[in-house]
């Protein structure tokens, strides 16, 4: 007998097909069977009402941060996939700091057999450029590819050697996966906790100035032109790597870039009252900064919402603002964060939402999903785009509750999240 | 308890002209304490007070204590080194261990800038800035408040500008907010290096030249300038800021007006300031010292819930703090 679901009464929302419309959906066997339409002639299927819920291809989140293997006090594998998973995620990408980094085949190994063992969302994971991360020798993408790894980066650590960096967009290309960087020129940006400009200067703490980051975006950009690899630019926060992305893509360089829901929704003044909640690398930015990164989505300069999903333990967050540790939670948050603050502000229209959380991460990364076409694979996201719900960390699935956004009421909820055809997260109250 | 300057006093950012204006006239009758030969008043008798000092600190530290005593306070001095945060105690646990024993105020010096409000915010004890990192000193701008108010009265309008290390430098920032909400015109002046990106946006004037800063001002507040800058790049060397942005007689010479010289020591005389321009006539360095005393008594007295009606009266009695 065939395993089937069929999701009734939803909009099907599926930007890769060009679909917006009321319809049913059958998944049979892990995969997209029928899309659209009333499906009435099928039995035995178990039946998922979605009435007032749009029925997407699954959101892809490429850049997080499970904290395993090392700092299981803080989040885990398993943990992270189930967060990922309320949070509308059916497949998350993880980056390879971790303790030991994840720099090799057996690691990369281990993270999988982890996630499978989770059966929440699925986990990606993202090998090291350099091996230990320490910027000196390429990591062995060849092996880690072999072993299920989709991208490298040594995220957390900026790539400061422009030849490493070339040499890593050079080899990846053998392995058709994009070199993600976290751009940052550590000496502009050293010992800095925020961002450089009227706040820090009033507050006291040392700042990044966005050129710390764009520097690092045009260099990449210019070694992707040299190189013709496919870089992946992490976390863009200012205006200039607006411009300078947009630049790239305008001369037909392989560039493509990703935006957080913080950068998208909160600027500098967040860190007054020195709350470390507020601390992120690349820092929050000014309000200019917002509004580029805003502006930029709609015309598809950057192609991607991803979360940096950064799980802190309490202690750690709860000091000084200079020695707090960078990043917040976010696969929890992001759905309604990009609802509220775009769709609700006309930046966005759901379709746009679907393409940026789904369809193009999973086109860029070269991973399944991203689509509902029939016969694709059956990972599948249901949202109520209205539901309105109060955030309250204590209840997040993520081990980590750092976040900036707690008490925040905001819009639109993840109602059932479906990964190969099975129902991994459904909201229960 | 709450005060009229609320619980705590950790920037000077915060504060309305008026709450500025009580702490500097709270101040004045305790000055006259200090000149007695009995330099003791009964103000806070039984109130408990912490001096948590996790840097360095002479100056500051002296005179917070001369001020709680002579307001008859018991004091604790806790040095960071021989404490158990040499012990990798986080400072929301000393803090916490300190209020355990029941103190009823906490003077808190922090490398870290937001370390005051920090504790602040984690404890019911009152709490007063005596200086976080990089961004104020609280008593310090007073005391600069007191000692430029003693000299000129009103300062509307009054030209003053901070030369030297403003980007590493909490005096500067207390200095911009207090002069500022008094309705003195502010500039500062030093190498781009060592000035805060976006400085001008605080509403300050900014000259590249010292020249031009001496030219424009009535009062000049040298600040310290670490040693350690050299090391970290930020200037090439000491004598060459001596001979760029030192504050010398010859320059000061050059000026149309006499200018009252400010420092928050200590000094490193022959760098930011020569020794003829810090023992000359218009120098009033010591001024700032003596009025630190009263300065940190006023807001001690406050914090306390004392009245500022009754500062004169608490003088000579038991009566002035509530209980």
């Amino acid at each position: 007998m065939r395993n089937m679901l069929l999701l009734t009464g939803g909009t099907i929302l599926d930007p890769s097909c060009g679909v917006n419309e009321r319809g049913d959906l059958l998944i049979a066997d892990g995969k997209v069977a029928r899309a659209g339409g009333r499906i009435s002639d099928v039995e035995d299927a178990e039946v998922i009402d979605c009435t007032g819920c749009y029925v997407s291809p699954g959101f892809i989140d490429v850049h997080c941060h499970l904290r395993e293997p090392g700092r299981e006090d803080v989040e885990t594998i398993a943990t992270g996939a189930r967060a990922a998973a309320a949070g509308g995620f059916t497949a998350v990408c993880a980056m390879p700091n971790t303790e030991p980094v994840t720099d090799n085949q057996a690691a990369v190994g281990f993270i999988i057999r982890q996630a499978h063992r989770a059966g929440a969302a699925k986990v990606y994971p993202i090998g090291a450029i350099s091996v230990g991360q320490k910027g000196e020798s390429l990591a062995e993408f060849g092996e880690m590819v072999g072993a299920g790894a989709v991208a490298v980066s040594d995220d957390g650590r900026p790539v400061a050697s422009a030849h490493l960096m070339r040499t890593a967009l050079e080899y990846a290309q053998a392995f058709d996966i994009p070199v993600i960087d976290h751009c940052e020129e550590p000496t502009l940006a050293h010992g800095g906790s925020m961002n450089e400009g009227i706040v820090s200067a009033r507050l006291g703490l040392r700042g990044i100035p966005s050129e710390a980051e764009e520097i690092m975006v045009i260099r990449d950009i210019l070694l992707a032109r040299r190189t013709g690899g496919h870089v992946h630019l992490a976390h863009m926060s200012t205006k200039g790597s607006v411009e300078l992305i947009r630049w790239g893509k305008e001369r037909g360089i392989n560039v493509t870039a990703e935006v957080t829901p913080h950068h998208l929704t909160l600027t500098e003044e967040a860190v007054d009252g020195y709350d470390t909640h507020a601390k992120m690398n690349p820092p929050l930015r000014t309000a200019e900064g917002l509004a580029a990164v805003r502006e930029a989505r709609p015309h598809g300069t950057i192609d991607v919402v991803a979360t940096d999903h950064a799980p802190h333990h309490y202690d750690a967050k709860e000091r000084e603002f200079a020695d707090a540790p960078f990043g917040i939670v976010g696969l929890e948050t992001a759905l309604a964060l990009v609802v509220t603050e775009l769709v609700g502000t006309g930046i966005l229209d759901f379709p746009q939402l679907v393409d940026r959380m789904s369809t193009r991460p999973a086109k860029l990364f070269h991973l399944p999903g991203g689509t509902l076409a029939e016969g694709s694979v059956a990972d599948v996201t249901v949202f109520d785009p209205t539901r309105e719900w109060k955030v309250d960390p204590s209840a997040f699935l993520s081990m980590g509750r750092n976040t900036p956004y707690a008490g925040r009421t905001l819009t639109g909820r993840a109602m059932c999240t479906i990964v190969d055809g099975r129902v991994v997260y459904r909201l229960t109250q | 308890m709450t005060s009229t300057l609320g619980k705590d006093l950790l920037a000077l950012e915060p504060l309305s002209p008026d709450q500025i204006r009580l702490i500097l006239d709270t101040a004045e009758p305790f000055k006259e304490i200090s000149e007695r030969s009995i330099k003791k008043v009964p103000a806070l008798r039984g109130k408990t007070i912490v001096n948590l000092f996790f840097e360095a600190s002479t100056r500051t530290r002296i005179s917070f204590e001369f001020a709680e005593k002579r307001l008859s306070a018991d004091t604790v001095n806790v040095a960071a080194s021989g404490s158990s945060v040499q012990k990798g105690e986080t400072l929301v646990d000393t803090a916490r261990n300190l209020e355990a024993m029941r103190i009823d105020m906490v003077v808190i010096r922090h490398s870290a800038s937001g370390a005051a409000r920090f504790l602040a915010e984690r404890i019911e004890s009152n709490v007063v800035n005596a200086g976080d990192g990089m961004h104020e000193h609280p008593t310090q701008g007073l005391l600069d408040l007191l000692t430029l108010r003693d000299h000129f009265g009103d300062l509307t309008g009054r030209r003053v500008c901070i030369v030297g290390d403003v980007l590493h430098s909490r005096v500067a920032r207390s200095n911009i907010w207090g002069l500022k909400k008094l309705g003195a015109e502010v500039a500062v002046c030093g190498p781009k290096s060592l000035l805060p990106w976006g400085i001008g946006e605080l509403g300050v004037q900014v000259f590249k030249r010292v020249e031009e800063a001496i030219e424009w001002a009535e009062a000049l507040n040298v600040l310290r300038l670490q040693l350690e800058r050299m090391t970290a790049g930020f200037i090439p060397s000491l004598r060459e800021y001596n001979r760029v942005f030192g504050i010398s007689k010859e320059r000061l010479e050059r000026a149309p007006r006499d200018i009252l010289i400010l420092h928050p020591g200590p000094m490193n005389r022959g760098v930011e300031i020569d020794s003829d321009v810090a023992d000359g006539p218009h120098s009033v360095i010591l001024n700032q010292v003596t009025n630190g005393v009263a300065i940190r008594m006023a807001v001690l007295y406050l914090l306390a819930g004392g009245r500022p009606e009754l500062a004169e009266a608490a003088k000579g009695s038991a009566g002035g703090g509530e209980r």
